[in-house]
């Protein structure tokens, strides 16, 4: 990997202390260029292919990389200690737990709305109309 | 792993002891054993904050998900209303500034000072180009009368003044540029250099918001015909009636919403428009909030760099800023793709 050039001393010559990992530049332009290619693809795979339901697949992914290269690599996640990898990841699970039980939450309530006759016919029967509601 | 290499490298070249045999440095704090504890304490705290930041987030990614997957349809429509070209270009501002902001922690790691100050002084450059950019689209759809659900009044024609709400946006900014010059030439005349170094860093830094306005009005010039062909694939969409009629059942009856446009999917796009623009709206406000405290941070970032605070043991501020810079700029690599490349 790119980043295994280790500059061992500082502008003034002295020695780096262990934590101090600094990234160097061929690593940070690569990264860079990596990003703005994905941005590209990203478009232009939106704005010309007809995918359908599955674009948003694509998209998704596409940002999921880069999402992930500037975690690897400006964010120095290749260097960090594992506890702080897994803390950050951990936001991401409870994210997930969050959007997946509301998703399943609202997608039980779709059929109560649907069932609901109308506005009015729901105000007469509360007890789907709270259904609705929430 | 890299990092389990790393610590034992540490062990190797004897710097495990910490800081005790050299000066314990003007920024340790005495409670920490040396750097290095202060140091990985400070991280595991900044990747604590940013967890807190995603969960903040997450609950409009939520909103977006759940609106998204029951009304498809109202996402393609008002995808329409957005400008690709300009997302992209403030993607790849915004890109731009993170390699900057990671190249300041590499300058700040190597004690190249000089290089720290230039490289956050361009990302809080690529911050206010952003914002700039951010403006003149805002604005853009202000002027169409696209406004967030309650206020949502486009019918195809231009309601307001797109520039008096661009010059109301542009206020602030330019006050800050203003005041950030006056307090450099007087760093300067009362003899602090290093603080006048600061402030008119700091001016020029701000004054990136009004070249994010030019590239954006400048773009709105050259594409101008475009975005009417745009204004007009949405027209059939809302007319005028419909937002009046639905403003105060809105008003009256809010939750209700997704239940009539489940009766009636036809009539209601004009309200359902305005949805999709309350989450856009909320979606990219709060990361421009974001960004503007970025802005602050950098600032303060950029003055220490200049006074030349920063050491090979002593980087920590500028890498913190910049988890959080990179933070933000991992939120809008999702937003992009999600509220402008829809359809």
């Amino acid at each position: 990997m790119a980043h295994d050039s280790h500059q061992q001393v500082s502008a003034e010559g002295t020695p780096l202390p262990s934590f101090n990992h600094p990234i160097s530049v061929t690593t940070l332009l690569a990264t860079f260029a990596a990003l703005v290619m994905f941005t590209i693809v990203t478009v232009v795979v939106a704005k010309s292919l007809p995918m359908g339901r599955f674009e948003i697949w694509v998209s998704l992914g596409i940002a999921t990389v880069k999402a992930l290269l500037v975690m690897l690599f400006f964010m120095h996640m290749l260097h960090d200690k594992p506890f702080n990898v897994l803390i950050f990841i951990s936001g991401f699970v409870f994210a997930a737990l969050f959007m997946g039980l509301t998703l399943s939450d609202s997608e039980h309530y779709q059929d109560d709305i649907r069932a609901a006759p109308s506005f009015e016919g729901a105000q007469t029967t509360p007890i789907l109309a709270r259904g609705a509601e929430e | 792993m890299a990092t389990a290499e790393a610590a034992s490298a540490s062990e190797g070249h004897g710097s495990d002891g910490h800081g005790h045999d050299h000066d314990h440095g003007q920024f340790i704090a005495h409670h920490f054993t040396g750097p290095r504890q202060q140091y990985d304490s400070c991280k595991l705290g900044i990747w604590l904050f940013l967890v807190t930041e995603v969960l903040f987030f997450s609950g409009l990614f939520v909103a977006y998900t759940i609106y998204r997957y029951h009304h498809p349809e109202v996402f393609e429509e008002a995808s329409k209303f957005l400008d690709t070209r300009l997302g992209a270009l403030n993607t790849i501002v915004l890109l731009f500034s993170s390699l900057t902001m990671a190249w300041a922690v590499r300058a700040a790691q190597l004690e190249q000072r000089a290089v720290t100050t230039r490289s956050v002084l361009i990302t809080i450059f690529c911050a206010t180009v952003f914002l700039g950019v951010k403006a003149v689209e805002y604005s853009h759809k202000w002027g169409l009368g696209i406004f967030v659900a309650y206020f949502f009044k486009y019918d195809g024609a231009h309601h307001g003044d797109t520039n008096s709400y661009l010059t109301t946006l542009s206020i602030v900014p330019g006050i800050c540029v203003v005041v950030c010059a006056a307090l450099a030439g007087i760093g300067m005349a009362t003899g602090k250099p290093l603080s006048g170094k600061f402030w008119g860093a700091l001016a020029l830094g701000l004054g990136g918001y009004f070249a994010g306005v030019g590239l954006g009005v400048g773009y709105e010039a050259v594409f101008a015909s475009e975005g009417e062909s745009h204004a007009e694939a949405g027209d059939h969409a809302a007319p005028a009636e419909h937002a009046e009629g639905d403003a105060h059942t809105e008003a009256e009856h809010e939750h209700e919403s997704t239940e009539a446009l489940v009766m009636d999917p036809s009539s209601d796009e004009a309200r359902n428009l305005g949805l999709f623009f309350s989450i856009y709206y909320f979606m990219t406000g709060l990361h421009a909030f974001h960004i503007i405290a970025g802005v602050i941070a950098l600032a303060w970032i950029m003055n220490r760099s200049i006074q030349g605070h920063f050491r090979a043991d002593y980087f920590g501020p500028v890498d913190y800023v910049g988890l959080y810079w990179h933070l933000v700029d991992l939120i809008w690599i999702y937003l992009f793709p999600l509220l402008y490349l829809i359809g």
